[in-house]
């Protein structure tokens, strides 16, 4: 277990870096303009790479490395490349009919981190965790996703449903960095190629959804019913 | 041996998707993609055959072909052939030549992600073939490109992909609860987890478990996560709703055994049995409400799907030798069955240009042929005798009375009398209710014969359950109880 014999200042590390990213995906949650949503799944995913940098660093495993490199490339500048490409041929820049206002959207995910930290607590109990750290990422992957589904669920434009589903994948990918640093390398690799081709298929569906439905709202999007 | 068939059942459908690619001629790709289905289903036969021989494991442990995988591939082939004989002449009734190439080229790589998940020995690896298995089929759901067509595969890609990110949560989960067993570095077989079962925390398991049957569950098309199915059965092509319902669900299935075996094994077996039951009957239910009041013909078949997969989640949830063979015989019939069932919707769909069931009339009167084999197949479809779902539904009823589940039993039998009822119905409607003047455009002997390919062995494996399909399926109950002791 790497979280079991850290050294206070790499696990004082990790925390802020799981913090940070869990702040970023509330700066998704609260902002209305899909530039924002953007820049942040970019930090988000840039402070993943430092995450997996420093976990390969303190934790003793060198293939980390490579992942931190691979995340860096393809979930810091291919990813929000592709969507900002995408971005700018649909000329839509922000949410224009959210189910929930993005304030009331904070206050359920705030909900969502303390539920996701009372499964944490317990399942660390159970198990005997010494170390914080794997509770808190713990937290932070269970609240991610909470996030990310909210995202899902109170969003309507076609991009901000991908980002959203991008959060759901960021949560898991940053908790496993620290549960699990030992996860097979092909297994990493993989999952980061699929992603790109998620995003990439995603980018010819709206293409499709503009020529077709001509539009992006999934408000739109009410033929099929029963 | 059992490698070399596996080679060839997987290697047929990515040369013909590559072959479609390279020649790029509507009926060049017809025969590339039905070359491929024959060859994949020549193969599937002996491999399952040859799976009984004991667990074969290739590629440093990546490739599994054990008898439970063995028999879905088989499934999968099936559908995979009577779809690319069915495909050849519905295909040509949609007058797309031009795109016709990269149609067949995505079905070639659609079976063939399919069959990748069935051998995936390793449990990441299994969850990157189901989501790719989504990427390849979006395309096809929205093959055609009407409105309806890519509202279902917008629909489906999002909430496929969101659902089954529960199930990698659940997979990153499952293996740190190992990490705690095998040390930090370990290669997540379902052999290693089963074995490590009784070592891993119950509570650990748990959460994981459940994460991984929602993911799962949301693929398999599990009340309530079954909102995508519908609509992309409904509005993809003929062919590949038959893909979508009778191979790909399965293969999503398969994942969601595979992992309960891991939790009977870490002694948390009866929540994840109950909750597996607990879908299923949802999935029942839903599929009974919507059956009952349903005016699109495909979007009834969709349904059925959604209700025949609860039956199946039903008889893995019961358990026991029954319950396993129960629902593993009753996955092959639905895969027939359903099918023949999408094929006939199909051809009564493009020969009176309707979806909707109160406009289509007179089928009896125009189509005596295959309108008895459409006949037939719904009756084999809300399981009455003789046909093989009446089989498979009999022994998972007998599996759930003699364990805990009789509660389940009886609202399963309910379900399934109104199901008889209500769908039945719409073809009495469809049969005999008195018709305006029609004209019907006639389909070619392509849409026929799979119909009569599909029916037969149904009515076969009604009336006959071959003793060795008998002890392949016990094997595999035996293999999936043997991991918790």
């Amino acid at each position: 277990m790497l979280t079991a014999q850290l050294d206070p200042l790499a696990a004082s590390l990790f925390s802020l870096m799981a913090i940070a990213s869990l702040v970023l995906a509330f700066v998704m949650l609260g902002s209305r303009w899909l530039n924002n949503y953007l820049y942040a799944f970019a930090a988000e995913s840039w402070i993943i790479a430092v995450l997996s940098a420093s976990v390969a660093y303190y934790g003793g495993y060198p293939e980390l490395y490579l992942i931190a490199l691979l995340t860096a490339l393809f979930r810091g500048l291919v990813l929000p490349f592709l969507i900002w490409r995408i971005m700018r041929r649909l000329d839509v820049s922000r949410e224009l009919h959210e189910i929930l206002q993005p304030s009331s959207a904070l206050v359920v995910g705030a909900l969502g981190v303390v539920f996701a930290l009372i499964v944490a607590y317990r399942i660390g109990d159970s198990i005997g965790l010494a170390s914080r750290v794997a509770v808190l990422a713990l937290t932070v992957m269970l609240s991610m996703k909470l996030i990310g589904f909210l995202m899902l669920a109170v969003r309507r434009e076609a991009l901000s449903q991908i980002l959203g589903l991008l959060v759901l994948e960021n949560g898991i990918f940053l908790g496993a960095q620290i549960l699990i640093p030992g996860m097979p390398l092909l297994i990493e690799i993989v999952i980061l190629f699929d992603l790109l081709i998620i995003v990439a298929c995603f980018g010819v569906l709206i293409q499709y959804l503009v020529a077709n439905v001509g539009s992006t709202s999934s408000r739109d999007l009410k033929r099929l019913v029963g | 041996m059992a490698g070399a068939l596996l080679l060839i059942m997987m290697l047929a459908p990515a040369l013909a998707a590559l072959g479609c690619a390279v020649f790029r001629g509507p009926r060049v790709a017809e025969l590339l993609n039905l070359g491929a289905a024959v060859t994949s289903f020549a193969a599937a036969i002996p491999l399952a055959v040859l799976s009984a021989d004991g667990p074969h494991h290739y590629w440093a442990n990546y490739i599994l072909i054990d008898m439970l995988g063995a028999w879905v591939a088989l499934c999968a082939a099936i559908v995979y052939l009577l779809a690319s004989i069915y495909a050849v002449g519905y295909m040509r009734l949609i007058g797309e030549d031009a795109k016709l190439w990269g149609f067949y080229a995505l079905f070639a790589l659609f079976a063939l992600t399919i069959f990748a998940c069935v051998v995936m020995n390793d449990a990441g690896l299994y969850w990157i073939a189901v989501e790719l298995t989504t990427l390849v089929s979006t395309f096809l759901v929205g093959f055609e490109r009407a409105a309806e067509s890519i509202e279902a595969a917008w629909k489906y890609i999002i909430i496929v992909s969101a659902g089954i990110s529960l199930a990698l949560l659940g997979t990153v989960l499952f293996y740190w609860s190992g990490s705690f067993v095998l040390g930090p570095t370990y290669q997540m077989t379902w052999d290693v987890l089963r074995e490590a079962a009784p070592k891993l925390n119950p509570h650990l398991v748990t959460l994981s478990y459940l994460l991984v049957l929602v993911g799962y569950g949301t693929k398999v098309g599990l009340a309530p996560m079954h909102t995508w199915l519908p609509d992309a059965h409904s509005e993809s092509p003929a062919p590949i709703s038959a893909m979508l319902s009778g191979a790909l669900l399965n293969a999503a299935m398969l994942g969601i055994v595979r992992y309960l075996a891991v939790a009977d094994g870490a002694g948390v077996g009866l929540l994840a049995r109950t909750t597996l039951v607990a879908f299923g009957i949802a999935s029942l239910l839903v599929g009974t409400l919507f059956i009952v009041r349903q005016n699109g013909v495909k979007r009834l078949m969709a349904y059925s799907s959604v209700e025949h997969m609860g039956v199946i989640a039903l008889g893995f949830g019961f358990g026991g030798p029954l319950g396993v063979v129960g629902a593993l015989y009753h996955m092959l019939n639905h895969s027939l069955n359903k099918s023949l069932m999408f094929f006939g919707a199909g051809n009564i769909m493009r020969s009176l240009g309707s979806k909707d069931i109160t406009s289509l009339r007179g089928v009896w009167r125009l189509f005596p042929v295959q309108g008895a084999l459409w006949l037939a197949g719904a009756v084999a479809i809300t399981g009455a005798p003789p046909f093989g779902l009446f089989l498979s539904e009999l022994v998972i009823l007998r599996a759930g009375l003699t364990q805990s589940f009789a509660w389940a039993v009886y609202i399963m039998l309910v379900l399934l009398v109104v199901i008889f009822v209500g769908f039945l119905n719409h073809f009495r409607v469809m049969y005999f209710e008195p018709e305006g003047k029609q004209t019907a455009v006639r389909v070619s002997a392509w849409c026929v014969a799979p119909m009569w390919l599909s029916l037969i062995p149904l009515f076969i494996l009604g009336v006959w359950w071959p003793h060795a399909i008998w002890d392949h399926l016990m094997a595999v109950a035996r293999m999936l109880a043997g991991a918790g002791s």
